[in-house]
């Protein structure tokens, strides 16, 4: 595990305009999870929760990148990102989260399980590893159709030992289909580190035996991760066959609402490792970098933290002011029209 | 005796049966360092060792089959699906090699082993998560399945699912592991399967319920007494060997039933027990069996919705009197 600060790429390939674009992508993340959570605790947002607070240059550095809504993404439980970052609205989200009738699903899914198809986003899903058999159809549909499109699969370090992974990664790998898996690999799995989940901790190695070429990038730096990402997504464009980022990240708070005290993570990991992480926290990261460019300066920072926090609090003053789904929706969408 | 929760009860019974016999192991999810998702294996890591409380990485297939393969040599594993729904990837290895084994060799192989862990729905988590799926695992020949409604029967029946040289399929309550009562201490204290138990008697009518139906049928008698209506209600405790007789006999007291389940009504575990009262004491009704179950649909978020969509003592309440009408 590298616990240096990875430079980010020097070379001017950002704009200015592009780079404050993905801190307030990453700083609205941060935000809307901070206040999903108090949300919960006040009991307005029900069921399982799980937080991508550390993880944000994972979706940051790529989301976007794609043409969406034709490319495609796919994800996990841990899906609150993934939405914004396709471009669902923080108040669909908040409404979704609330079990309101003006949420992506209509109050039907849940936190783990918020949709925009308009948008490309196919969805976060319960099930550990459940998304990647589904990738293998969406990949192929891209290109049975004849588009130059991708689909992005999101997915954790605990999932890589999902039978269901490692047929799927071959069939990709056997009818080279354009799919991008991204391996969000936040080192555990509830309350299982890595080294106790796996004997072959090399998951590029998993990828390679399956004919799919890939490489680890640090996830704590969304330049990084956003250069990998380019060069990943051309590759898959230029040959149509799938790549496999094994990204390096860490996530700050607990696995779910059951562990994000502090004395839940106890059981498998330290204060002091949580802070060594923090120390490569995406946002300090951003903020750093933007400001030795001379691109931001402290009232723009300021400016943008109140416009994100404004976003924030509109979208809980909505979702609170929704409806409830109405009842006789309850049977409706078993089945399609 | 000693009062104790649902899930300390679990415990105990995995405790003493470890303690007993050196040859029982517990896999699972989060079962050791974890101390259990619903800390129902807390503390057993460190009392056992990680011999004996052994930690998987997310892997049903893996767990079902590792769980299989170890009792088919001698072993008597108890493994833990984190929650039933996760369980799902694992049917090959529960349907195809669990439960067929034994018959498949003619008798030559057995396999006792234990699958546990928590069901049933009603905490906001959805489609994915929320599931009774009793049904799958009683059509299935081979399988035994209890689901314990009390404390006591929690230790009681884990206790004999363990001694059982077959495999059982031991569905817990999410629901029901903070609920506490008297539980009997006694390491050489087990419930038997297939003896169902009446924990409340009554004339007018029966209600026929296991796991968390038990307690909501209990709540219904007693808004069904206010009215003058003396219901009895029957906890089946276990589903594969279902106690028809217990049932029989009830039924020719009261001439009305209302049979219970959370798991979708479609094709339910309450249609084959409606089926068999049918069949075995037809000229004995008074009136046609009322079935409370579940929506037929995916679990929904909203806490509306799954308010709609889950089955509680006023359905019961309903049923009743519709029977009774
Ligand atoms: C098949 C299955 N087994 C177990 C679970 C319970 N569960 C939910 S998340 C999780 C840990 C997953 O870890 P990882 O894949 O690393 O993703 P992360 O949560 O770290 O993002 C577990 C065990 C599940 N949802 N699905
Ligand atoms: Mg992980």
């Amino acid at each position: 595990m590298a616990d240096t600060i990875v430079k980010p790429p020097t070379e001017e390939d950002i704009s200015r305009a592009e780079m404050l674009d993905l801190y307030r992508l990453m700083l609205r993340i941060r935000r809307f999870e901070e206040s999903v959570y108090r949300k919960f605790h006040e009991a307005k947002i029900g069921g399982y929760l799980h937080r991508y607070d550390g993880q944000e240059a994972l979706v940051a550095g790529i989301i976007p990148q794609l043409q969406l809504p034709h490319d495609k993404v796919l994800c996990t439980y841990r899906d609150h990102a993934h939405a914004i970052a396709c471009g669902t609205s923080a108040r669909e989200v908040m409404a979704e989260l609330m079990g309101r009738a003006t949420g992506c699903a209509l109050g039907k899914g849940g936190s783990m399980h918020l949709i925009d198809p308009e948008r490309g986003f196919l969805g976060g899903d319960g099930i550990v590893g459940g998304p990647i058999p589904v990738s293998v159809g969406v990949g192929f549909a891209l290109k049975y159709t004849g588009t130059n499109n991708v689909c992005v699969c999101y997915f954790g370090d605990g999932a890589m030992n999902q039978g269901g992974v490692h047929e799927s990664l071959n069939m990709v790998g056997l009818f080279k289909l354009p799919v991008l898996y991204i391996l969000e690999n936040n080192r555990y799995a509830m309350g299982t580190a890595l080294g106790r989940s796996t004997g072959q901790p090399d998951f590029i190695l998993k990828a390679n035996a399956h004919g799919i070429a890939g490489e680890v990038v640090d996830g704590m730096n969304v330049l990084t991760m956003r250069e990998a990402a380019n060069r990943a997504l051309a590759h898959i464009r230029e040959t149509g066959e799938a790549y496999f980022l094994d990204v390096e990240c860490y996530r700050f708070v607990g696995h779910g609402i059951g562990d994000d005290n502090v004395g839940g993570q106890k059981l498998y990991r330290t204060d002091e490792e949580v802070d060594k992480w923090r120390q490569r926290d995406p946002l300090l990261q951003i903020i750093r970098d933007l400001k030795e460019r001379g691109y931001i300066s402290e009232e723009q920072i300021e400016a943008i933290e109140a416009e994100t926090k404004l976003e924030v609090e509109d979208s809980i003053v909505f979702a609170e002011a929704s409806p409830e789904p109405p009842l006789d929706s309850l049977y409706e969408h078993v089945f399609s029209e | 005796m000693a009062k104790m929760r649902y899930l300390q009860a679990l415990r105990l019974a995995m405790t003493e049966e470890m303690e007993r016999d050196p040859n029982v192991f517990i896999m699972g999810e989060e079962v050791g360092q974890y101390q259990g998702t619903y800390r129902v294996t807390e503390g057993l890591l460190n009392k056992f060792g990680d011999k004996r409380v052994v930690d998987t990485p997310i892997s049903e297939i893996g767990i079902a089959g590792m769980a299989t393969g170890a009792a088919m040599v001698g072993l008597r594993p108890v493994a833990e699906f984190m929650t039933w729904s996760f369980a799902m990837s694992a049917m090959d290895q529960l349907v195809n090699h669990a439960a067929k084994i034994t018959y498949m060799s003619g008798g030559r192989i057995k396999c006792p082993v234990v699958f546990r862990g928590p069901a049933g729905v009603g905490t906001q988590l959805s489609a994915q998560h929320s599931h009774s799926l009793e049904a799958w695992f009683a059509h299935t020949p081979g399988f035994k399945v209890a689901m314990p409604a009390t404390p006591e029967d929690a230790k009681g029946l884990l206790k004999t699912a363990i001694r059982d040289n077959n495999p059982v399929i031991f569905m817990e309550h999410a629901g029901l592991y903070g609920s506490s009562g008297e539980v009997s201490e006694d390491p050489d204290f087990t419930v038997p399967f297939g003896v169902a138990a009446v924990r409340r008697e009554g004339k007018d009518i029966s209600l026929i319920a296991y796991s968390r139906g038990v307690a909501m049928s209990l709540k219904a008698a007693e808004i069904l007494e206010k009215d003058g209506i003396s219901a009895e209600v029957i906890d089946l405790r276990t589903l594969v060997p279902l106690d028809m007789d217990t049932v029989v006999a009830s039924i020719r007291k009261t001439h009305r039933a209302v049979v219970i389940q959370e798991e979708w009504r479609n094709a339910g575990f309450a249609a084959e027990l409606a089926t068999r009262i049918y069949e075995q004491a037809f000229d004995e009704m008074d009136a046609p069996i009322q079935r409370v179950a579940g929506a037929d649909v995916p679990m929904p978020y909203a806490k509306n919705l799954e308010r709609a969509a889950i089955p509680t003592e006023h359905d019961i309440v309903a049923a009743a009197r519709r029977a009774l009408s």
